[in-house]
């Protein structure tokens, strides 16, 4: 593991059809740490990750990934996109749903497995050992349409995992999990990140499931963000200052945040209490 | 094709030339198109691609009734609207409305061509429609029967050359776009792909019929396999097996016209497949009922599970 910062935004701005997402991002992902992206829904969170992976350029100031341009180093970055659930009728082995994350950009057809000698071998064993760090071995093989939203989403950590990323970027992976499920795959990816050192930014609607877990929050909100410690940053005083208007957060008996008068959320807003009944 | 050569050597059906030639043209067209077929089940693409063979018989009559060579029409159109329909019509069943009403505007278009065709050219051959909508496989001259193998060699070679990303484009289109694939050209460039596929395949069996070998494989292959490589080989094994057996059979019973022995084979094909699946389905279900009541009590038990699959 290198001493670089795994991602810096300094004075970064996006714009999407012409118009500005967020403007004036700064902060610093160090290696190993593990960062929540927070925000209302429309805040610009994908976008975000987006600008990290290279798919969308800044329209002002700079991102670095490991110190270079985005996009540039894709082998370095493991990409969990926002959740799409395979539908029953995707018959398609979980293994082979991973084994795309190890080789699936590259042209040309696979060769059947005997032809493949060595280097086939060693990257099904490499599949099969990312499958066991996710425990995920008791499904692997079966359709991943036959499979369970939690395992699916298991599934497609280990193919974000298996080239071994430094970095890894999760778009809303708790999302439509239940409680269990959100617990378990927020405790994978925390064991992931401590064990193997690898760095997670990760953009969570709910930020209670990882909030023991979390070394920075980067805070998107009326345009801009704030970033620090969530012990700096979910609070009434900096939220009110980020959307400036009055924004209350309270601590239920649980310990569980719940952030109040945050404008533009929608009614359905999951850092509403209804949620974790 | 080296199967070709080798059935042509003690094979009695093949010592017939224009059996030879269906033979031929027949294998690669039906590889091409089971191959093809895999991805257009995987992706959900089936309305579109039976559309782009309604796109085959307008363009094939429009060169007809503009006096060009057949073939120009065929693969100009498919080609074309194949790929504008990628890059406009988005993917999957949410376009069903576009394609819908399009496509049967186009099909009407075929019929404008073929009676501009057939009342102003005195040269019009009155079997025309007939060959483009059933197709001609059995009547197809030695030399045309070399363009279409090697056309659809080709098509096999591009094919190929993108399947992998295109495997990882079909099943996740937002992973695939985050590790440089081009995904937003790949979506047009199959639809292209599939164009001059069912282009090639409608100057067999049809326009009407292309779509027993592009959807039938490729849907049998699926209820045998859960491997996507192996599913791909599988569905174009099953199209050749479908033509070969569709050929013999039109061979040794006259009567009975080829496009209809070839998509016989193939849809027995998915028939078979489809049963055999249920039946397996059926029994697998009973010993593994504990596991799949409680899914996150399988990871504990994951050696049985892994090892009933494998």
């Amino acid at each position: 593991m290198t001493n670089e910062p795994a991602v810096r935004f300094r004075g970064a701005a996006a714009a999407v059809g012409g118009r500005t997402v967020w403007a004036g991002v700064d902060f610093t992902v160090d290696a190993g740490q593990f960062v929540a992206v927070l925000g209302p829904n429309g805040a610009g969170k994908s976008t975000l990750l987006k600008a990290i992976l290279g798919l969308l350029p800044v329209s002002s100031g700079t991102i670095t990934v490991f110190d270079r341009k985005p996009g540039q180093d894709r082998s370095r970055i493991g990409y969990l996109p926002q959740r799409h659930a395979f539908g029953s009728s995707v018959r398609i082995r979980g293994t082979d749903i991973v084994r795309l994350g190890l080789d699936g950009e590259r042209w040309g057809t696979p060769l059947p497995g005997w032809l493949r000698g060595s280097k086939g071998r060693e990257a099904t064993a490499r599949v099969r050992e990312t499958i066991r760090l996710v425990g995920a071995e008791g499904y692997a093989n079966r359709p991943i349409g036959q499979c369970s939203g939690g395992e699916q989403q298991r599934l497609l950590i280990a193919q974000a995992l298996v080239r071994r990323p430094e970095l890894l970027v999760l778009d809303e992976p708790l999302d439509s999990l239940d409680v269990t499920n959100q617990r378990s795959v927020s405790a994978l990816i925390q064991s992931v990140c401590r064990s193997k050192g690898v760095t997670v930014l990760m953009v969570a609607h709910d930020v209670n499931p990882i909030l023991p877990y979390l070394d920075q929050v980067v805070y998107l909100g009326h345009g801009s963000a704030i970033t620090g410690t969530p012990e700096q940053v979910i609070t009434p005083e900096a939220l009110t200052a980020l959307y400036n208007t009055p924004v209350d957060v309270l601590r239920d008996r649980a310990g569980r945040l719940v952030v109040i008068g945050q404008p533009d959320a929608p009614p359905e807003h999951p850092h509403g209490p209804q949620v974790h009944a | 094709m080296t199967g070709i050569a080798a059935l042509g050597t003690g094979g009695w059906i093949l010592s017939e030339p224009f059996m030879q030639n269906a033979f031929m043209a027949g294998t690669a067209v039906a590889l091409l198109a089971g191959l093809v077929g895999h991805f257009v089940v995987l992706r959900g693409q089936v309305f579109a691609g039976d559309a782009l063979s309604h796109v085959a018989y307008t363009g094939a009559l429009a060169a007809l009734a503009a006096g060009l060579d057949l073939r120009l029409g065929l693969f100009t159109a498919t080609i074309g609207i194949g790929f504008a329909l990628g890059l406009f019509g988005g993917r999957g069943a949410s376009d069903d409305v576009v394609i819908g009403t399009t496509f049967a505007w186009i099909l009407g278009l075929g019929v404008f061509f073929l009676s501009i065709y057939t009342t102003r050219s005195s040269t019009s051959d009155s079997t025309a429609n007939v060959k483009v909508l059933f197709g001609s496989i059995l009547g197809i001259s030695s030399a045309a029967a070399q363009s279409e193998a090697w056309t659809a060699a080709g098509l096999i070679l591009v094919l190929l050359a993108i399947a992998r990303p295109l495997l990882f484009a079909s099943l996740d289109a937002a992973g695939a776009a985050a590790r440089g694939i081009p995904v937003r050209f790949l979506g047009p460039f199959f639809l292209a792909l599939l164009g001059a596929t069912a282009a090639t395949a409608s100057q067999l069996v049809g326009a009407l019929l292309v779509f027993g070998l592009l959807a039938a494989p490729p849907a049998a292959a699926r209820k045998l396999t859960d491997r996507p490589w192996t599913g791909f080989w599988l569905s174009g094994a099953l199209a050749v097996a479908a033509v070969w057996a569709g050929l013999a059979l039109a061979y040794w019973v006259p009567t009975l016209p080829s496009s209809f022995t070839i998509t016989s084979a193939a849809s027995l094909e998915y028939a078979t497949a489809a049963t055999a699946s249920w039946i397996l389905a059926r029994n697998a279900r009973i010993p593994a009922s504990p596991d799949l009541s409680n899914p996150e009590a399988t990871q504990g038990a994951g050696e049985t599970a892994g090892s009933r699959h494998q």
